[in-house]
C-alpha cells in the first residue's frame, strides 16, 4: 500500500517537473468551438440528446441523501425524481457516465499539452484561502441556479442553444447578464 | 440512415452508457483545449480582455445548429426525436441570473470545474463540492419553491415556433449574430490586451 502511494506521488512529481519545462498554449478558440460543436452534434445524432454536467452531480447528491436518510429522499419530490422507480441503480445514468468521460478527456488533453499541475487559479491580489472560499460559494450558487433553470451551461446554454430552445436562449442571456452585473464587485479576485 | 441512432433501437441502454463515456471524453478534451480548465480564462470573459468563452461557445452552438439543420434537411436525422427540454420561463430566467453570478464568483461552471479538477486544480475540486452543496440546499428547500419551479410552463418550445418564422431563417440570424459577437470579441481583446491572463500561463 505504501509503495503504491509512493508510486502515485512519484508520478505526480514527475508531471510537475515536466509541466515547468513545457506547457503549451491553449488551442485556437474557433477550432476548439468547431470540435466541441461536433461532439455535441454527435450526441444529438447518436443519442438524440445533448450534453450535460450538473445532472450528474444531482444524481450523486441524491444517492448520498438516500444512503443516509432513505425516507427523507423518497418523500422529497426533487430527490425522488433522481432516484427513479427503484428498478435500476440511479448511478447507471447517462450523465454520470458522460461526466466520468469529461474527467478522463480533460486529463488526457491536459497531459498531452503539459498542463496538468497542482495549483489554484486566481488573480494576483487574492489569497488562496479566500479564492477557495469564493470557489465554494460560487459553486453553491451555480448548483442552486442550475437546478432552478433545469440545467447549466452545458445542458441549457450549449445543448439547448444549438436546438434553438426558447428557454435555453433566455437562460443564456441571463447567465451573461448575471456574470457581468456581479463582475465589478468581485474584480479583486481576478485582476 | 436513421438518426438519432439510439431512438431507432440500434443499441441498448447499457451500450448507451459506453457512448456517454466516449462522448464525455470528447467533451472534456475540447473544454481543456479551449482553456476552460482554468478559472482565470473563464472569469476573464466578464472583464472583456479574454473572450474565449464566448468564441468557443458560440462557435460550438453554430456548428451543432448547422449540423442539425442540414442533417434534418437531407432527411438523415429526425429532429422531432431529439429531446428538447420544456421551457419554464421565469424559473429559468432567475436560475440563469443566479448561475451567472455564481460563474464569476466561483470561476467555473459544473462541466469546466470537472476539467479543472482533472488537471490538478484545487479550486476546481472545491468548486465541485460547492456545486454539490448548492444542489443539496436546493433539494432541501424544493418543497417551499415547488410552485415557482413549475410556473410559467410554455412546453417544449423553439425560437422558430415562438417567433413564427422558418427554422432556416432563425439559423441564418443566429449565424449572423455569432459573427457580430466574434467581431466584437476580437475588438474587445485588442482594447484590453494588457490584462490578458493567457500571456502569463
Amino acid at each position: 500500500m505504501t509503495t503504491l502511494v509512493r508510486k502515485i506521488t512519484h508520478v505526480f512529481e514527475k508531471d510537475a517537473e515536466k509541466v515547468e519545462v513545457k506547457s503549451q498554449p491553449y488551442s485556437n478558440p474557433y477550432l476548439v468551438g468547431v470540435g466541441l460543436g461536433l461532439v455535441l452534434l454527435a450526441a444529438f445524432f447518436v443519442m438524440g440528446r445533448g450534453l450535460g454536467a450538473s445532472g450528474a452531480f444531482s444524481t450523486l447528491i441524491t444517492v448520498g441523501v438516500d444512503k443516509i436518510a432513505p425516507e427523507h429522499a423518497i418523500n422529497n419530490n426533487f430527490f425522488s425524481e433522481y432516484l427513479g422507480d427503484g428498478t435500476t441503480n440511479p448511478l447507471k445514468d447517462w450523465l454520470v457516465f458522460e461526466v466520468i468521460g469529461v474527467l478522463a478527456g480533460g486529463f488526457i488533453s491536459g497531459s498531452l499539452a503539459g498542463r496538468v499541475r497542482k495549483g489554484i487559479e486566481k488573480g494576483p491580489r487574492v489569497s488562496s484561502a479566500k479564492r477557495l472560499m469564493y470557489a465554494f460559494i460560487g459553486g453553491g450558487l451555480m448548483g442552486i441556479g442550475a437546478k432552478l433553470a433545469r440545467g447549466c451551461t452545458s445542458g441549457q446554454a450549449l445543448s439547448g442553444g444549438a436546438l434553438l430552445n426558447l428557454g435555453s436562449w433566455a437562460f443564456m442571456m441571463m447567465v451573461f447578464a448575471g456574470g457581468y452585473a456581479a463582475a465589478y464587485f468581485i474584480r479583486r479576485q481576478w485582476i | 440512415m436513421n438518426a438519432p441512432l439510439f431512438k431507432f433501437g440500434l443499441f441498448n441502454f447499457d451500450v448507451s452508457l459506453i457512448v456517454a463515456f466516449v462522448i464525455g471524453i470528447g467533451f472534456g478534451f475540447a473544454l481543456e483545449r479551449g482553456g476552460f480548465g482554468n478559472a482565470r480564462i473563464l472569469a476573464a470573459q466578464f472583464y472583456f480582455y479574454n473572450m474565449r468563452v464566448l468564441k468557443v461557445m458560440f462557435t460550438a452552438i453554430v456548428t451543432a445548429m448547422l449540423g442539425i439543420y442540414y442533417l434534418s434537411l437531407f432527411g438523415l436525422m429526425d429532429l422531432s426525436l431529439v429531446y428538447i427540454s420544456e421551457t419554464f420561463f421565469l424559473p429559468q430566467v432567475v436560475g440563469g441570473l443566479i448561475l451567472g453570478v455564481g460563474f464569476v464568483i466561483g470561476g467555473y461552471c459544473p462541466g469546466t470545474s470537472v476539467v479543472s479538477f482533472a488537471t490538478g486544480r484545487l479550486d476546481g475540486l472545491v468548486y465541485i463540492l460547492g456545486v454539490m452543496a448548492g444542489i443539496f440546499i436546493f433539494g432541501e428547500i424544493f418543497p417551499l419553491i415547488e410552485n415557482f419551479y413549475y410556473s410559467t410552463n410554455m412546453g417544449s418550445l423553439t425560437l422558430p415556433q415562438y417567433l413564427d418564422m422558418s427554422y432556416g431563417m432563425i439559423v441564418f440570424f443566429v449565424v449572423l449574430m455569432a459573427l457580430g459577437a466574434f467581431a466584437a470579441a476580437e475588438w474587445s481583446e485588442k482594447k484590453f490586451a494588457s490584462k490578458n491572463p493567457e500571456k502569463s500561463i
